[in-house]
Parts: C-alpha cells; sequence; structure tokens
C-alpha cells in the first residue's frame, strides 16, 4: 500500500470517530431504548447497526456513502442509547462525526445548499433577523389573518411539514414588548444568585414569553438576573447537522461573551431550553484539538445550567390553591436527560407546585420525534414516532404536558392536536406552569 | 455451501411471500443484521422479518428447494455467534414475530410468540403473581425465541434452573418446511421422545421456533441480599462450596473477583475494598421467616471460611447499592481494553475453587488482562479477557488462554458452556467434550432433521480442521 492511500486510511479512521466506534461491543442493550429502531423495525436504524455502518465505513469496507447517510440522517440524536449503553460507547461523538463527514462529501443540488445556508449561517445566528420573522408571525396572528388562512385552509398550501407547525406557533410577543424587556432583573428579598440568562435564539424569538417569565421566575426566587451582551445562537443544529466548523464559531463567540461577564461575578448561566443547555454542556468536545480552548469551554460549560436545577435549590411563593387539582404529565427532553443528565429538577418542581398530581408516563424517556429540524425534513417518521407516544401520554389522562424544551413543546402541542386531544389538554414549558402557580401570568 | 446461489429469483421469490418491506436487501440493511454481540462480521444475502408461522413455513420449503442457507435470529445478544449467517444465505429476523403474550394462571402457563422480550414475560407473569425464572444478563433486550434456541441461564439457574428446565411445548417448523407441535401444557409428558428439549438448546440448526408454552411459578414473597469480602480468591471459592452443602439454597450466589473490584472502584466508586481478592453477594428468597433462619447460616458459614466483613443489607436501598456494584462490572472493565472475550466454562460445584486457582494461573502465564465475576454459585465461571483486537500478538495469546481454559474445564469435569452456546468459536472443542462418537451422534440427528444442511450451518460441528481464531482478518 502507498504511503498516500495509508494517510488517506488514517484521516477517515480520525474523521469518523473510529475508536469511539470500537468501544461498542454490540451487546444489543441499546435497541429498547431507541425510538427509531421501534418505529422502524429495523436495526439500520439502531444505535448499534449505525455504529457498525460507521465503523465499515472507516475501514473502507461499505464505499456507499449515500446508504450510510440514510441510517445517519433518521437518527433523532436523542442520545438515549448512552444512557442504556453499559460499556459507555460515545454515540453523540460517532454520531456528529459521520454527519460531519457525510456533509463534506454532500453536493446538494444549488437550490437546497442555499437554503441551508441561510439557515444556517444567516438565519440562526442573527438574532434580529429571527425577531424580526417572530415579530411578522406577531402580525401574522393577531391581525385574524391566522384564522382567516386556517379557515381557508391556506395552511394547508405550504408542504405538510411546514403546515403541520403553522398551526401549533405559540403566541408571539409583540416587538414593542420585545423592546421593553429590561437588560436586568432584580431579586425580590435577598439575594441568593447572580445569574446570566441565556436566551438562545430560536427560544427567544418563538417563545420570548417564556424567556420572560423565566427571567421574572428567577428573580421572584431571589436571583438578580442579568443579559449576556453577545451572546449569539448556541449551535446546536449546526453540529447535529454535521456543521462542525460552524457551531465552532458560535461557541466561541459565546463563550467570549460570558469571559467578559465573568469578572463582574455570576454563579450559573441559566438556559431553559433542554437542547441549547446540552450544546453548551459539551462544547469542551467541540476543541478536542486546542487545549486552551477546551479549557475555556470547560470553565463555561460548568457554569450552566437548567433552569430547574437553580430553581429546585430555591423557594417559590405558590400563590396556587391547593385544593384546586390538575393532573400533569412530563415529557422530558432527551437532551435534558441524556446529555445534561438532569432529571430530577423538573419533576421535584412539578412535585412542589400545590394541587397538582404528578402522572408518570410510560416509556417517559422516548424521544417525541421533535429533535431538533427532524420533524420537518423527517415528517412522516417523526409523525410515527410522535403517534406512539402520544398514546403514553394519553394514558396518564393528564389536563397538561409539561416540557423543557422548544421542540418538544412544538411537538407536544401538534401531537395534542393530531390526537384529538385539544379539548382536554394543553402543552406548556415548566417555566410556564410554574409562572402560573406564583401569579405572574396575566 | 455456495453463497453465490442466492440471486435475483430468490429474492422476487421472497418479497412474494413477505412483500416488499419485509425484505431487506440493500448494503446497509445487510451490514446491520451481519453481527452479534460475538465476533465477527458475515454479511447475508438478504434479510426477512416474518409475522407468521405460515410465512415461516414457505420461507423454508423455498430455502430448502433451493438449498439457501437460513439463520434465525431475534435481537442478536449472543455471545457465541448464533445469529452470524457464517455461510451468507438469509437472515430470518424473528423479532417481529411478537404479538402473543398470554398468561395462564389456571395452567400455570405463558404461551408466547418468539419475538417477545424476555423481560416482558417477566413482568406479566409478576402481575399476576407467578415467574418465569430464567433471567439471562440481557432479559431487558434478548427475545424468548433466542433464549430457548441458545438455553439460556441466568443468575438465578443456582436455585431455579435454566431455559431448558421451564419449556412445556414448542411450535417449530422444520427444516423441511413442515408446522410440528412438540410437548404440551403439563409439566407430566413422557409421550415419545422429548423433542421439546432436542430443539432447546439447538442454536437453530433444527428449525424455527414459531410459538412457546413456558411453565410458570408462584413468584416468591421476599428477597435478601448478603455481601462477603474476602481477602483470598480461593478461600472465597471454598465459602461458596461450603454454603451450597449446608443445606440452603440462595436464589443466587455472583461473585466479583479483584480486577473486577478494582475496575469498579475506578470507574464509579463504590465504596468497596480495594485490597480485597473478592466479593460475594448472596441473594435468598422465600417466605420471610425462612430467609432469617438461612440468611444467619450463610453469615455463619462465610464467617468460618475466611470472610473479613460480612454485612446484610438493612433496606431495600441497601440492598440495591449492593447489586449496583455488580452490575458496573461489565461498563467498569469496558474502559480496561476494548475488546471482551467473555468466556462461559462450568465446573462441578465441589471444583469452584480450584477453577479459580488455575484461571489466575492461566492469566499469569499469558500475561493478560482478565477479570473473574458472574454466576460461581452454580459453578458457571465467566472469567473475560479484555484484550484489544487490533493487537495481533496479544489476541494469539488470548486464542492460547482461551483454549487451555476451555481444557480446564473439561479436566474438572465441567463442560466448554454453561448458558452463552457453542456457537462458531467453541465448535472446534466439541470433540474434547463428546468424543467422536458422541458427537457422530449428534451428525446424525442433524441430518435426520435437516437433510440438506440449510439450518444455520457452520455452527455447533466443526469444519474439518478448524480451530479457534479470534482475529479478524
Amino acid at each position: 500500500m502507498t504511503a498516500d492511500t495509508d494517510r488517506a486510511r488514517s484521516e477517515l479512521l480520525r474523521e469518523l470517530a473510529y475508536e469511539d466506534t470500537l468501544s461498542c461491543v454490540q451487546c444489543g442493550y441499546c435497541l429498547p431504548a431507541c425510538p427509531t429502531y421501534a418505529a422502524f423495525g429495523k436495526e439500520t436504524h439502531s444505535p448499534r447497526g449505525r455504529i457498525h455502518l460507521v465503523r465499515l465505513a472507516a475501514e473502507g469496507k461499505m464505499n456507499d456513502w449515500t446508504l450510510l447517510a440514510e441510517a445517519m440522517d433518521l437518527c433523532l440524536g436523542c442520545r438515549a442509547c448512552e444512557t442504556a449503553c453499559p460499556s459507555g460507547v460515545r454515540y453523540g461523538r460517532i454520531l456528529e462525526s459521520a454527519r460531519t463527514a457525510i456533509a463534506a462529501r454532500r453536493r446538494p443540488g444549488a437550490f437546497a445548499r442555499a437554503g441551508r445556508k441561510f439557515a444556517f449561517r444567516g438565519l440562526f445566528p442573527h438574532k434580529r433577523l429571527l425577531n424580526s420573522l417572530a415579530g411578522t408571525l406577531w402580525v401574522y396572528q393577531k391581525s385574524g389573518l391566522e384564522k382567516a388562512a386556517e379557515s381557508l385552509r391556506l395552511t394547508r398550501l405550504l408542504p405538510a411539514s411546514l403546515a403541520a407547525f403553522a398551526e401549533v406557533l405559540p403566541r408571539q410577543t409583540s416587538p414593542a414588548a420585545r423592546a421593553r424587556r429590561p437588560k436586568t432583573f432584580q431579586p425580590r428579598g435577598e439575594r441568593r444568585f447572580r445569574v446570566a440568562f441565556f436566551t438562545g435564539c430560536v427560544m427567544d424569538a418563538m417563545f420570548e414569553r417564556v424567556n420572560r417569565l423565566s427571567m421574572e421566575l428567577l428573580a421572584l426566587a431571589g436571583c438578580e438576573v442579568v443579559s449576556v451582551p453577545g451572546e449569539t445562537c448556541c449551535g446546536a443544529l449546526h453540529a447535529h447537522a454535521g456543521e462542525r466548523g460552524d457551531a465552532k464559531r458560535l461557541a466561541m463567540r459565546n463563550i467570549e461573551a460570558f469571559e467578559r461577564l465573568e469578572a463582574s461575578g455570576i454563579d450559573y448561566v441559566v438556559h431553559n431550553a433542554g437542547g441549547c443547555g446540552a450544546m453548551l454542556a459539551e462544547y469542551p468536545r467541540l476543541f478536542d484539538d486546542e487545549p486552551l480552548w477546551r479549557e475555556r469551554a470547560r470553565r463555561f460549560a460548568d457554569q450552566c445550567a437548567d433552569i430547574s436545577v437553580v430553581l429546585a435549590q430555591l423557594e417559590l411563593p405558590f400563590k396556587r390553591d391547593p385544593d384546586r387539582w390538575v393532573t400533569v404529565t412530563y415529557q422530558p427532553s432527551c437532551h435534558m436527560t441524556h446529555v445534561q443528565k438532569v432529571t430530577a429538577p423538573p419533576l421535584d418542581l412539578l412535585r412542589s407546585i400545590p394541587g397538582v398530581r404528578l402522572a408518570d408516563m410510560e416509556d417517559r424517556d422516548q424521544c417525541c420525534g421533535s429533535a431538533g429540524i427532524y420533524n420537518i425534513v423527517h415528517h412522516e417518521e417523526s409523525m410515527s414516532i410522535l403517534d406512539a407516544k402520544m398514546r403514553s401520554v394519553r394514558a396518564t389522562g393528564a389536563a397538561v404536558v409539561v416540557t423543557t424544551n422548544p421542540g418538544c413543546l412544538l411537538q407536544m402541542r401538534l401531537g395534542i392536536r393530531r390526537a384529538g386531544l385539544a379539548e382536554r389538554m394543553r402543552a406548556v414549558h415548566l417555566v410556564e406552569l410554574l409562572a402560573e402557580a406564583c401569579g405572574l401570568t396575566r | 455451501m455456495d453463497a453465490d446461489r442466492f440471486s435475483e429469483r430468490h429474492l422476487q421469490e421472497l418479497k412474494s411471500i413477505f412483500g416488499e418491506e419485509r425484505v431487506l436487501w440493500r448494503e446497509h440493511d445487510l451490514y446491520s443484521y451481519a453481527f452479534d454481540a460475538s465476533f465477527g462480521t458475515y454479511k447475508p444475502d438478504a434479510v426477512v422479518q416474518p409475522l407468521t408461522a405460515e410465512e415461516v413455513c414457505r420461507l423454508v420449503r423455498m430455502a430448502n428447494r433451493e438449498c439457501i442457507p437460513l439463520t434465525p435470529r431475534g435481537h442478536a445478544t449472543s455471545l457465541s455467534g448464533g445469529p452470524l449467517p457464517v455461510h451468507a444465505g438469509i437472515v430470518v429476523d424473528m423479532s417481529k414475530m411478537n404479538r402473543k403474550l398470554i398468561i395462564d394462571e389456571d395452567d400455570l402457563v405463558a404461551v408466547v410468540s418468539p419475538g417477545v422480550i424476555t423481560a416482558h414475560i417477566h413482568q406479566a407473569a409478576e402481575q399476576k403473581g407467578l415467574m418465569y425464572p430464567p433471567d439471562p444478563s440481557s432479559s431487558q433486550v434478548s427475545t424468548i425465541g433466542g433464549n430457548l434456541a441458545e438455553n439460556a441461564g441466568g443468575p438465578r439457574g443456582l436455585k431455579y434452573g435454566v431455559t431448558k428446565d421451564y419449556v412445556l411445548g414448542l411450535e417449530v417448523v422444520t427444516p423441511c418446511g413442515e408446522l410440528i407441535r412438540t410437548g404440551g401444557r403439563t409439566v407430566k409428558n413422557v409421550t415419545g421422545y422429548d423433542l421439546t428439549k432436542l430443539i432447546v438448546g439447538s442454536e437453530g440448526t433444527l428449525g424455527i421456533i414459531t410459538e412457546a408454552t413456558l411453565r410458570l411459578i408462584p413468584k416468591p414473597q421476599a428477597a435478601e441480599t448478603i455481601m462477603a469480602v474476602f481477602g483470598d480468591l480461593v478461600a472465597c471459592g471454598r465459602a461458596i462450596s461450603r454454603i451450597l452443602t449446608s443445606g440452603i439454597l440462595p436464589s443466587k450466589i455472583e461473585l466479583m473477583d479483584q480486577a473486577s473490584i478494582l475496575a469498579v472502584e475506578n470507574y464509579e466508586p463504590c465504596g468497596l475494598p480495594r485490597d480485597a481478592k473478592a466479593i460475594v453477594l448472596i441473594e435468598l428468597d422465600g417466605h420471610p421467616a425462612a430467609i432469617a433462619a438461612e440468611k444467619a447460616v450463610a453469615h455463619d458459614v462465610c464467617v468460618r471460611t475466611g470472610a473479613r466483613t460480612v454485612w446484610s443489607a438493612q433496606s431495600e436501598a441497601e440492598q440495591r447499592e449492593m447489586w449496583r456494584a455488580r452490575q458496573l462490572v461489565s461498563p467498569a472493565i469496558a474502559r480496561i481494553k476494548p475488546t471482551k472475550i467473555a468466556e462461559d466454562i462450568c465446573v462441578p460445584k465441589s471444583k469452584i475453587p480450584e477453577a479459580f486457582a488455575r484461571l489466575e494461573q492461566i492469566r499469569d502465564k499469558y500475561g493478560l488482562n482478565m477479570v473473574i465475576f458472574g454466576h460461581a454459585g452454580d459453578g458457571n465461571l465467566h472469567p473475560n479477557i479484555m484484550a484489544d483486537s487490533r493487537d495481533a500478538a496479544e489476541m494469539k495469546r488470548v486464542e492460547q488462554a482461551v483454549e487451555e481454559i476451555f481444557r480446564l474445564a473439561l479436566e474438572l469435569g465441567g463442560t466448554l458452556s454453561g448458558e452463552h452456546g457453542i456457537g462458531t468459536m467453541k465448535a472446534p472443542f466439541m470433540p474434547l467434550e463428546l468424543g467422536e462418537a458422541g458427537l457422530d451422534m449428534m451428525r446424525r440427528i442433524k441430518q435426520a432433521w435437516d437433510p440438506n444442511g440449510i439450518m444455520n450451518p457452520g455452527k455447533m460441528f466443526p469444519s474439518p480442521g478448524q480451530r479457534l481464531v479470534l482475529t479478524d482478518d
């Protein structure tokens, strides 16, 4: 073998996280945890099947990368398999390496490429642009156009996947109210923590209300809340799609923004989106070959915490009538459970609300099929996963489904509609339920 | 058998039986059914996913007519290569045939489809106050069909026996494509040859199981655990032997040697004593009053045979904590080296101490990372060798050590495999245990059932000159 092909081979092994694939002993313990294996019933769509394909591709034994891409594309990236794995296989790394390698080899049509580039480089990182889109959405909803469009079934003209979501988008904040949001919130009573609030991009654009309530809740519980000037999109969608370079650039900007704030004394960087929080926690991984940045990323990641982790340490002044019982069920964010490993605090908070009866659902830790933009690009597959999830949700008899991530929240709203439960069930972010119970919502 | 016999014509016939959806033939799908939890990658020509016994009959008749190898498979958790299509042909994924799970409280039986997950049988039985005892470690994943084909065991084997002890009847598609029923629904049944027991553990070489009738027993009211720490592995083996002759029968006796203790403590500190040579977990089940008395006996034996400390769990939480350490062994040892060679010898109970001593000698002789843990109490020891498959020299030493472990088991009056099965890797050692005449009787049985040799060829019976090989290329 020539030196060149030798080098190409070892390059491929590194590109595809080959070492990580070797730690899989193919025991199959991941099968029951994998939503796509359950939904599609093929090993090709199981974690160990995918790992095996990546291993064979790295070894040059399977050379049809379109087939590899098919298997990797349909993964939700929920990472439930990592929690189930008895050998500690780092599936997230394997998945991301494969997606990055596949993205680098893809020659998409010019239109798709431009659209993707616009979304990843032009849209998600630019808060102002996203906010103005959200502003348009607000006009659309407030003006009654939404009702008109719905009654005329205009939304049906959009591709089915987007139409489905247009119907479940949250109420938007008016541009004026958005501009009035204070930069700092003072603690009620004695100050317990000083926290920086990471607003995120999609979260702040589409779910500004949840962000605002988050800051008010933190203040109510005794936190001084400051914003992080210069923060940007966390980069999760980029990283999951194999756009690693973009993810890294965004991470560096967030780390720098945080470091400018660090000197003033911050106890936590608080976030409220399970997926974004997981990405922030994994920033060090982006800098495997850059020790200095890795250290900065680690320091940043150590400060980050989901809002439930912070609130669970504090006391909330609930005003809810304890005799007005309501049954609530919790659909955890996969990335919060399997990557951030935050499981108890949201449940503890729910149990602490007066009059809330928590009904556990079967297969609670199974993904709802939202998974970033999976539910848009793989709509049919996502809906079959969602319908399975809704059977468990329905069985709880709950009136409220609580989630901790914007994608899951939209998906649950869609699921409630699809299951015909809209009359007796609603989906909310954990923060919304807590805020209601503290009398914060108007 | 000739792999390239499979052609487009065969694929079309499979599609006419199963429809487009349940016939897989593209490269990435084939590679996804090319492995199990043991060694090697063998790409099949096609994968099919039957839903009914009728479909299986049609499939087998076609394969028999065309002489195409069939390899049945559940969730492919096998550690011995049972589901590997070593001669290519068609992989029969039985995991989708999972509709039937009936618990009959009056007859104390369960009637199940082969694709039902074993743990689901456990749960369904327990809901009615009953128990299906066989509990292989993979029961959360493994299908009952795979358990039956491999005659799976588990920790509770010590007191309750293994899969074969709980099978009353089977529905099987023979290698010629006929549907037969063996056994029945009663514990007592001496009508003719016991084909049920012949099929159980036949590793898919005699047919495809399409339904099983399993025996259930009342669920024990309670279970409690004690933990004993030893400064010497052989003394620990002696303690296990003594407990078993002291008039009590624990439901589980699980062992961790020093290498496993250190691996666990390095991985996730549980407060286990790092200088201990062995830790034994003993679970007693039954009526609470009986447990209390038996616990005292077990405690006493451990102390008298030289245990450093013995303590019993005071609460459910403490009990869980004890078992958690044992469960952490697998992930912990995976950190030592990437390739795990899990052996599975079983020796008579009286030989447990000697087996420990000799295993330590083998480990030192070949300079390998070997951890010993597992079910110890029934003599089923799991020496696990941790190596790196990319290190050819090390893998050669592993091959030699494994061969010596097999010879040791036989010398002590034991067997090559307690619960994992023979499959591909242990086939070369079959004559050692059975003798040529013994193995020949098995060959003739196989010949009578499967004249064209289509059912899972390459398993159990060694091909001429076959040796143990653990390297991939």
